[in-house]
């Protein structure tokens, strides 16, 4: 079985730049507080520039392209959140009220 | 209830001091039933794969005893550790056997720190465990619990999760495969060990045997640590605390992570991974809190949502961010102050599960519950009345340390 690449993020790196949401606004998107919630399906492949961009862009280092064929047997991240982990995915929330810390520095 | 009074449980199982006259607890003592116990660690925990004895090749894992219940409701481990340090280090060094590591590490909360420093000097001068045993006295704070955060701790002092992948199983301590196990597992695991599977099995129901041990607080008589078996209607388990001393107003069921849920529909319940469903909530950590009828339970659940908030590691910018401002919008909504629905429900879905860890998904489920179930408090709040006639306080909420 072959899939496709899958934007993923490490919350713990990712300091809400927001360069991600600007170079790919098709699958990333910024939450009310200026992070990004990146949408969980395969990258299609006429994003895929787009996406290495982005990957190469973020300035922390915290997006990556993965390759699921290179993991075969890696599960998702435990408990419950499998296979849904970004549910707001791929709908835009407008902020109310809130600027981005991207917007506020 | 027959087997749980005959003195072979967590509890009452072993006396506080009985090192030199266990068995060896070895595999072999399983004998034929070494099926159900793997069933047992893989029900509660992640079995490092890969790290099944003697794996050609690999480094040795490691099994990390997680007693740090930094719960702050909850008192089971303490109190389980305290009554039955042998029982838990008979466990730690079980699976520490079965899985071929040389080395178990026990981390406790500072409560019991002494008692279990003591029972393992007395395996040490009887020689009784092959594996290396070392206690720690865990990080003081909610996150520190979490399995990357605890190896985290042990390895480096740092009581903050870890990214994943990868996982502890795979990559945990000195890049070992870690299992990072309850206490209270272990201690059945022990127990097991003694007595057989099918004896673990005579309690309980079929899908989750055994029993466990809750805290009970709130407004019941007796609060305190009870053992239970698996299946006990919520109700008996109030009634082994006393009974409500009160009109109960709610039910906060597993924890801080829990669920919130009427006394009226939680109550006939069995005390199950199953029979909680029908109300969203599960076991968790094994608390019940029972919160009367005069105080409000939004103030309640804005109260712990800061807490939660609060103890955020830090690291996770929608678990900073969401939870501060859930928290903030908890308490305008307490105090009658204001109230935005559809807001709420935004910031909760933006921020549950978006952490590196589930502490942001547990705190989002209390909330999700606790406006399920106060319905009627929130109306009477929109419109600038609060229904609490006491100040709220029953759930235990620990001054925030300074950073």
């Amino acid at each position: 079985m072959t899939t496709g690449p899958r934007l993923r993020v490490n919350p713990i790196a990712c300091d809400g730049r927001g360069l991600c949401a600007e170079v790919l606004p098709e699958m990333i998107t910024l939450d009310d507080w200026g992070f990004p919630i990146i949408c969980d399906a395969e990258v299609p492949p006429g994003l895929l520039d787009e996406a290495a961009e982005a990957v190469r862009l973020c300035p922390r280092l915290a997006l990556r392209l993965d390759h699921g064929a290179r993991a075969p047997a890696a599960p998702q991240p435990r408990g419950a959140d499998q296979g849904q982990d970004h549910r707001l995915c791929p709908a835009a929330v407008p902020p109310d009220g809130m600027r981005s810390r991207y917007l506020r520095r | 209830m027959n087997t749980l009074d005959s003195g072979q449980h967590l509890v009452r199982g072993a006396t506080p001091v009985q090192a030199g006259r266990f068995p060896r607890l070895l595999p072999e003592r399983f004998g034929g039933e070494p099926a159900s116990l793997e069933e047992h660690v893989t029900r509660y925990g992640q079995l490092p794969r890969g790290g099944e004895a003697g794996a050609a090749g690999r480094d040795a894992p490691v099994v990390v005893a997680n007693g740090t219940e930094g719960e702050p409701a909850s008192a089971k481990d303490k109190v389980l550790l305290a009554c039955a340090p042998h029982l838990v280090l008979d466990g730690a060094v079980l699976a520490a056997d079965m899985l071929g590591a040389r080395q178990a590490i026990v981390v406790v909360h500072d409560a019991v720190r002494e008692v279990v420093d003591s029972a393992a000097a007395e395996r040490r001068r009887a020689r009784l465990d092959r594996v290396k045993v070392k206690v720690m006295t865990g990080a003081d704070r909610f996150v520190g619990g979490e399995a990357s955060a605890l190896v985290n701790w042990v390895a480096h002092g740092i009581p903050l999760p870890t990214a994943t992948p990868p996982r502890v199983s795979e990559c945990g301590l000195l890049s070992r495969p870690t299992l990072v196990q309850n206490v209270e597992t272990l201690a059945h695991l022990a127990l097991i060990a003694r007595w057989g599977a099918r004896w673990f099995r005579s309690l309980g129901t079929t899908a989750e045997p055994g029993s466990m041990l809750v805290t009970v607080i709130g407004a019941v008589r007796q609060p305190g640590v009870r053992e239970i078996e698996i299946g006990t209607p919520v109700n008996e388990v109030l009634g082994l605390a006393g009974g409500p001393a009160a009109p109960l107003g709610a039910l906060l069921i597993g924890g801080y992570f829990g669920t919130w849920a009427d006394p009226a529909v939680a109550g006939p319940l069995p005390f199950s991974a199953e029979g909680l469903s029908a109300v969203g909530g599960s076991p968790g950590a094994g608390l019940v809190a029972a919160l009367p009828a005069d105080v409000c339970g939004l103030a309640e659940t804005a109260r712990v949502a800061r807490y939660l908030a609060d103890e955020s590691a830090g690291q996770c910018g929608p678990c900073v961010f969401g939870l501060g401002s859930i928290a903030g919008a908890l308490a305008d909504l307490a105090a009658a102050r204001r109230y935005e629905p559809g807001r709420l429900r935004r910031w909760m879905a933006q921020t549950e599960g978006r952490g590196a860890c589930h502490h942001p998904d547990g705190a989002v489920r209390m909330v999700r519950s606790a406006l399920a179930v106060f319905g009627a408090e929130i109306d009477r709040h929109a419109q600038g009345w609060c229904c609490g006639r006491r100040p709220p306080g029953v759930l235990p909420v620990p001054l925030r340390r300074s950073p």
